[in-house]
C-alpha cells in the first residue's frame, strides 16, 4: 500500500468529484482526506489516496482528465499518517488595503511564531471599494502573548483580531 | 473504583437513547465513581456520559473549573436526568469527544443555557451556564439522545450569520 497526494484543477465542478472518486473506488485506491474549494472561476482539490503498490493514478484518471479538462499534479509516497495538527488561534483580518495585507500580515505573524496550518482570503465589498478578508488558524509556537503582541501592533493599519481555540473534549 | 471502557465509533451503541434514573441507589452512585475515574483517566476530558461506557441511563459528569484558561463554570457537575430548558444565542466552537479519538471539527452551540437536573444526592438544581461549559453540557446531553458532534458538524466555512435558529 502507498499513499499519494493527488492535485487537481479545473474549469469548473461539473461532475468531477464524483467522478474521480469513482474512477479511485473502482482501481481500488481509499480516499483518507480532501479538500477541494471554488477559486475564482476554478475548482481546485486535492486528494490524500492510499494505494496498491502497482497502481499508476495517472493511468487511471487519464480518461477523465482528457474528458473533463482536468489539470492534474501527482505526488507520489508521501507519507501515511497526516499528523492533523489542531490550530489553537484563530486571526481574522479585514481592511481596504489589498495590495498589501496577506503579506504585511503573515510576515509579521510568522516572525511572532504562527504556523499557519488554514487560510481563507476572499474579496468583498463593491468594485470601486473592495475589502480584503482573511481568516486564518493555526498554532502560536512561540505562545499566544508574543502573538497577541504582533496583532496589537497590525492592528494600527488593519481590522484584526485573534482569539483562542479551546478545543472541548468530551 | 474501575475504569470502564470507552464505546467509540462505530459502535451502535451509542446511538441508543438513554433512559431516565428513577432514584439514586448504591448501584448507581458506584458506577459515578467509575464514570468519573473513567474521565480522569483520558486526556483532559472535561466530561463524560454514561453511554459512552455502555451505561444508558441518563448521568453526565461535566468540570470545566480546570481549564488552562479559566472560563465562567459551576465546579464538578454530576447530572442525573439533565433537561435543557432555555436557549440562546449560538457560538461556533471546536469538539472533540472520546468516542471519536483523533478527530476535532466546528460545532455550533447555543451560548447560553438554562437547565435542570438531579445531583448524586437526589437534589434539583437549576442553573444559568454559559460559553465553554454551556457547549460540554449540550456535548454531553447529545449522548444521551445518541447523538455525536459528527452530527452537528459544521463547515470551517460556515460563520453564524447563516443560521439564525439553533436546531435542537
Ligand atoms: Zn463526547
Amino acid at each position: 500500500m502507498k499513499w499519494s497526494v493527488l492535485t487537481l484543477v479545473a474549469a469548473d465542478e461539473q461532475g468531477i468529484v464524483a467522478a474521480v472518486s469513482q474512477k479511485l473506488y473502482e482501481n481500488n485506491c481509499q480516499l483518507a482526506e480532501a479538500s477541494m474549494m471554488r477559486l475564482g472561476a476554478n475548482f481546485a482539490i486535492m486528494l490524500r489516496v492510499s494505494h496498491p503498490d502497482d497502481c499508476n493514478l495517472k493511468e487511471i484518471l487519464a480518461p477523465l482528465t482528457e474528458k473533463m479538462h482536468l489539470h492534474i499534479h501527482i505526488d507520489n509516497d508521501v507519507a501515511e499518517k497526516s499528523s492533523a495538527p489542531e490550530p489553537d488561534v484563530n486571526i481574522t483580518v479585514y481592511g481596504a488595503d489589498r495590495a498589501g495585507i496577506v503579506a504585511k500580515t503573515t510576515g509579521a505573524l510568522a516572525e511572532a511564531g504562527l504556523n499557519i496550518i488554514d487560510l481563507e482570503t476572499a474579496v468583498a465589498g463593491s468594485d470601486a471599494e473592495p475589502i480584503y478578508i482573511m481568516s486564518l488558524e493555526g498554532n502560536a509556537t512561540q505562545g499566544i502573548e508574543k502573538l497577541q503582541k504582533a496583532v496589537d501592533e497590525l492592528a494600527a493599519d488593519f481590522d484584526i483580531r485573534l482569539s483562542e481555540i479551546e478545543t472541548l473534549r468530551a | 473504583m474501575s475504569i470502564k471502557e470507552i464505546l467509540t465509533y462505530p459502535n451502535e451503541a451509542l446511538k441508543n437513547i438513554s433512559t431516565e434514573v428513577e432514584a439514586v441507589d448504591d448501584e448507581i452512585l458506584q458506577f459515578i465513581r467509575d464514570l468519573e475515574e473513567t474521565r480522569q483517566s483520558g486526556p483532559g476530558a472535561v466530561g463524560i456520559a454514561a453511554p459512552q461506557v455502555d451505561v444508558h441511563k441518563r448521568i453526565v459528569i461535566v468540570d470545566v473549573s480546570n481549564m488552562r484558561k479559566p472560563v465562567d463554570n459551576h465546579g464538578h457537575m454530576i447530572m442525573i436526568n439533565p433537561e435543557i430548558i432555555h436557549w440562546e444565542g449560538m457560538a461556533k466552537g471546536r469538539e472533540g469527544c472520546l468516542s471519536v479519538p483523533d478527530f476535532t471539527g466546528n460545532v455550533i452551540r447555543a451560548e447560553k443555557i438554562k437547565l435542570r437536573y438531579m445531583d448524586e444526592h437526589s437534589q434539583q438544581h437549576e442553573i444559568e451556564s454559559t460559553g465553554f461549559e454551556a457547549r460540554a453540557i449540550q456535548h454531553e446531553l447529545d449522548h444521551l439522545d445518541g447523538l455525536l458532534f459528527l452530527d452537528r458538524l459544521v463547515s470551517r466555512r460556515t460563520d453564524l450569520f447563516e443560521r439564525k435558529v439553533y436546531k435542537k
